[in-house]
This record gives structure tokens, sequence and C-alpha cells, in this order.
């Protein structure tokens, strides 16, 4: 029992677990699921599907937060990728691969931006990619030319409305980057630099790990994550909105990540953890919807749980909490 | 030991009022009526709001840490003030102290927790913002106009300079506030410990400067002056609204970059701030009498400036650091 309390999957499962049995106190249909037209429907399906391009961000922020970075700009990338997937499409390029591969291209160059600013000058994480979230707006309605950029294309709208088997497809994209990231730190080295670098970049620089290449890795991933959730936001609204696209959702992947156990200083991660961060932070606003609170107090609550979970990692917090306890006995 | 014959300290702070100089003077050269008396005090009246923020914001980064939650904090203030003057029947002179003392209290909470729990400034700001904005469009998501005598009155005050510009409440506002946070950096020993903290908070504590007291004071300082700002900003919309300033912690953060303070803390000035703010309005400026470019641009240049300041700032860490060694 007490090996399971300490397991760090243990509080968001737990915390994920109790915000849905609210909900099917709430709505005794919740955990219902349907099969119809070859797709699962229902609440539970609808959750992840919403918490989608979220998640996607917290895949690519929870490498960044391992290196004690931070990546603001993730919201504006969802702008830019979606910008240019877009005009291309308005644009009469046809080939959804190619359009794919363009906007996942824009996410990749402005992940290197940030990682060259990073990992070979050195600037803190905040204000380098303070940068591109100021500017990165900017960038987006220039290329939207200052319009809300709307498209009819079927097969490009099935990457955010559509399915794949039986799952809808943004889901079918989180499993495979979820899946395809992981691979790539855990079956390789890459991850065991990233977190070395989170603890203790100069011990890391002096066995030998190149810190600035592990930061540069780290920022691209993120961008190709954004991009990749501005390929799945655009095409389930059918056009680009460069200045609400995405906005403040690079403040729900940071929530997703924490929640998911990881600490902002560095260190150690678990992607499929801030996976289960992003779905919690979906499911309470869900439960609010269903409960019938007006969607603005998820703001308010979103706040009070950043705080709350931060004071539970806390080491003065947790002293505290410890002195209380045993005052008590 | 330098090429450079001033101390690279003053240099990004010379770089942007030489910035600021050219780009008035090329503005005159391009467009009739640029160079004007009205066209610098608009500046003033239209950036009042963003200025007075971005003076406590420069605080903060000196202090070693960041502020996130001002533009939600300048919203909230509006509303706020807003509630108690048009649906409450208050006062405005009862009603603007307390949402300032809000302000304060707002921002020493967010100190505290960063200071007593050893929490990240920028996710405990981040907090705030969410807070913030999240509280204000709980009480009132449209906007709330505000019509009210002293409202008039204050905004109707100020006088005419020759060349047609308007120097009214929110300028003289503007530069008393200045003129405060310049004494309170220079002239007392507070002022002198945000700097000592954000040079090197270890050193800074080993000296005895008041760790908790300075660090809560910064935000609380943000804090006051934001809800000032937000204040201000219900004078200039006459409304408060819970949409209002969003986006105003990125500009107030890029305003006191461009005016030349390091981002790590402990380096700059607040009149630096204010040239930061001036740049950003005259960019502006340009934009408008340009008339072919459109407002979007505005956005991409304030982030190219910043962009190239920080390298900038980074080259001077570089120099400076290198100057030590080739002492040592």
């Amino acid at each position: 029992m007490r090996s399971l309390l300490q397991h760090r999957g243990f509080w968001p499962l737990a915390a994920l677990a109790v915000i849905l049995l609210a909900n099917l106190a709430l709505s005794p249909e919740f955990f219902a699921l349907e099969f119809r037209d070859g797709r699962l429907y229902g609440s539970l399906v609808d959750v992840v599907n919403r918490a989608a391009p979220v998640a996607l961000l917290a895949i690519g922020m929870s490498l960044v937060i391992a290196t004690g970075g931070v990546d603001l700009s993730v919201g504006a990338v969802i702008a830019i990728a979606g910008a240019v997937a877009a005009n291309l499409l308005v644009g009469g390029v046809d080939a959804v691969p190619l359009v794919v591969l363009l906007a996942l291209l824009t996410g990749l160059m402005a992940g290197l931006v940030n990682g060259g600013l990073v990992g070979l000058l050195g600037i803190q994480p905040i204000v380098a990619t303070l940068v591109l979230m100021v500017a990165g707006r900017g960038i987006a309605q220039l290329i939207n030319a200052g319009q809300i950029v709307t498209f009819r294309h079927e097969g490009f709208a099935d990457l955010g409305v559509g399915s794949v088997l039986a799952l809808p497809t943004p889901v079918a994209i989180l499993l495979v980057t979820l899946v395809l990231v992981q691979l790539l730190v855990r079956g390789t080295a890459l991850g065991l630099f990233i977190e070395a670098v989170g603890f203790n970049p100069r011990a890391s620089r002096h066995v030998g790990i190149r810190v600035g290449a592990v930061k540069v890795a780290v920022y691209a991933i993120s961008g190709l994550c954004a991009a990749l959730a501005g390929i799945v936001v655009t095409a389930d609204i059918q056009g680009a909105d460069a200045n609400n696209a995405g906005l403040w959702l690079e403040l729900d992947a940071i929530l997703a990540v924490v929640i998911g156990g990881a600490s902002l200083a560095g260190g150690r991660f678990s992607l499929w953890l801030s996976v289960v961060g992003a779905l919690v932070i979906q499911a309470l606003a869900t439960t609010l919807v269903i409960g019938g609170v007006p969607p603005t107090f998820n703001l308010l609550i979103k706040s009070l749980v950043i705080v709350a979970v931060l004071l539970l990692q806390s080491a003065p917090f947790r002293r505290q909490l410890a002195a209380l306890a045993t005052g008590r006995r | 030991m330098s090429a450079i014959p001033v101390n690279p300290r003053y240099l990004p702070v010379l770089v942007t009022a030489v910035l600021l100089l050219a780009l008035f003077v090329a503005g005159g050269l391009q467009f009739q009526g640029f160079a004007s008396t009205r066209v610098v005090l608009n500046l003033f009246t239209d950036n009042a709001f963003l200025a007075i923020a971005a003076i406590g914001m420069t605080f903060v980064i000196l202090a070693g840490g960041i502020d996130l939650s001002v533009g939600a904090v300048v919203a909230l203030s509006g509303v706020v003030s807003a509630i108690l003057v048009e649906q409450l029947g208050w006062h405005p002179l009862a009603a603007i102290p307390l949402v300032i003392a809000l302000g304060a209290v707002f921002g020493a909470v967010m100190g505290a927790l960063i200071h007593y729990y050893r929490l990240q400034a920028f996710i405990v700001t981040l907090a705030g913002m969410f807070f913030a904005r999240g509280l204000a469009l709980s009480l009132s998501a449209r906007s709330i106009p505000i019509e009210h005598g002293f409202y008039d009155a204050v905004n109707d005050f100020g006088f005419t300079l020759p060349g047609g510009g308007w120097v009214g409440s929110a300028t003289l506002l503007l530069l008393v506030l200045l003129g405060a946070a310049v004494w309170f950096a220079h002239g007392t020993r507070a002022g002198g410990f945000v700097y000592a903290l954000g040079g090197n908070a270890e050193s800074a504590a080993l000296m005895g400067v008041p760790m908790a007291k300075t660090r809560i004071l910064v935000y609380a300082l943000s804090g006051t002056l934001a809800a000032t700002a937000g204040v201000v900003y219900t004078f200039y919309t006459a409304s408060g609204y819970a949409l209002a300033g969003v986006g105003l912690e990125l500009d107030a953060i890029a305003a006191v970059v461009i005016g030349g303070t390091l981002l790590g803390g402990g380096t700059g000035y607040v009149l630096g701030t204010l040239q930061g703010v001036l740049v950003m309005g005259l960019i502006q400026t340009w934009i408008s009498f340009e008339g072919s470019l459109n407002s979007w641009w505005t956005r991409i240049v304030i982030g190219a400036l910043v962009l190239i300041f920080i390298v900038l700032q980074r080259w001077i860490g570089f120099s400076l650091a290198g100057s030590r060694k080739a002492r040592l």
C-alpha cells in the first residue's frame, strides 16, 4: 500500500479517477460508450479527444521542463502552423501529407530558433521563448494577411473530426506521437541525457553530454508537437485564427506537466503522466460544464489547482504539514 | 582594456536612447506632423497605463523575478472599480484606493508564495494571472461603462503645450510615479536591497539584505502599480472590462528589456523602461503614419527588438565576465 502511495503515478491517476467519478455522479451515462458508424462515441472519448491538443503540447513540454527550461511559445506556434496549413489549402495545395509536412517543418523551425537561443546562446528559457510568444502571433497574422482564413477540404478536416480504427483522429495522433516520442527518448540514451541536463548541467557537461545539443533537441521536439497540435486545432475548426488559436494553451501544457508530477526545476519526466495531467485538466473542465458552473470559473479553479499542486511539491510546505500532523498527535 | 569607452552596463540604455532619438528624427523627416509635441505627448497619454505597469515590472526583474500577472490585474482592477462606482454607487475617491490596496495585497501574496515556499516566480504569477483574469470574467464578462462626474473632471484636467500637445492627468500621474520610482531605486535603502537581491541572491543574504521583505515588497509594488495602471485604463476607456490588457505583461516585459534592464536582475534603470515604452509607442505611431503597413507588424518588430536586446545582453554578459577574468 505504501509503495503504491509513493509511486509517482498515484496522485495524477487518483486525481483523474476522482474527477471522473464526480462526473459519473453528476451524469449517470458519463461512462457509457457507444459504437456507431465504425467509431466510438461517449463522454469519455470526448474528454480524451478535447484534451488531445494540450496533451500533444504536454509531451514536448515535458522534455523541455525536464531540462530545467520552459517553452512559452507553443500557443503562438499553434497559430503559425495553423496559418501555414490553412493558406496552403486555400492556395490550392491538395496533398494532405504535403500540407502536414510543411506545417510540421514550420514548427520545427520555430523550435530550432528557441533551442538555438537557449542551448547555444545560453539565454534564459522564459525570455528566449517569450520572443516567439510576442512575435509569433504577429507572424501568424502576417501569413493570414490579418484575416481568419477558412477552407473546405475534407481530407485535411478528417485530421480533426475524422476517425481511425474507431478512435477520433486527434486521439490516434496523440497515441502515435506518445509512442514515437517515448521510443525516441527511452529507446535511446536521449531521455537519460535530458534528465541529466535537468539535474545538473555542469556535471552533464563534464561527463561529455553535449548540453547545448540536448537543449536544441528538446525545443525542436516541442516545436514539432506544437505544430501537430496546430494541425489538429485547425482541422477541427476548418480555419486558422491567428489571434485565438492556441491562446493560453502554453499555460495548460505547463499545468499538465506539473500535475503529472514533474518538477519545474528539471530532472525526471514521464510522458504518459503528463498526458494524464492533460486529461485531468480537460476532465475538470467537462465536470464544470456538466455541473452547470459558468466556464469563466474554469480559469479560477485552474489557478487554485496549480498553486495547490506546487505547494504539495514544495519542501517547506511539506515540512509545515508534517509539523502540523505531529503537533496534533 | 575594452574598445568601448563606456561601461558596458550602460550600453543597452544608451543604445535605446539613440534608437529613440533616431526613430523620432527619421519619422520627423519622413512624415509631416510627426516631430510635434502632439505626437510626443500622445505617446505619454496613450501608453501611460503600460508605462506605469512596466515600472513595477522593472523592480520585479531587477530583483531577479518576473510578474506575468500584470495584464490580468489591470483587467481585474478595472472591473472591480467599475462595479464599485457604477453598481454599488461608491464615490471613485473611495473605490480607487481600495482597488489599489487590493492590488498590493495580491502582489504580496504571490511574493510570499515565491519566497517562503521557494516556488518559481513565473509559475506563481502565471497562476496569479489565471486567478485575476478568471475572477474578473466571473464578476462581469461584459464591459461596464463608467459615467461619473469625477471621471469627466479628471479627464478634462490638464493643459495644452504650444504645438498642440495635451498634458493630461494620466501623463502627470506617470511623471510623478516615475520620479518616485527613481527616488526609490537610488535614494532609499530598500531600493539598494532590490538591486542587491537581483545581483546575487546568495551574497545579498550573507550581507544581511532582508530577503523576505525585499522579495515580497517588489511583487507588492508590481501589484500596486498594475492596479494603478488598471485604474488609469478605466479613465482612458471610461469602462471596466475583464478582457482589457490581454498580453500587457508581455509588452511590459518587452519595454523593460528594450529599456536595457538585464533579465537576470541586478542591473537596469526605471528611466530605461520609460524609453522602452516610448520606443514601442513610436513604432506604433510610425506604423499608423505609414498607413500601408498593418498593425501586426508592431508585434513582429517588437519581438525582433526584444531578440536583438537579449542577444546584446548576452554579449555584454560575456564581455563583463571576460573583463573580470582579465583583471584576475
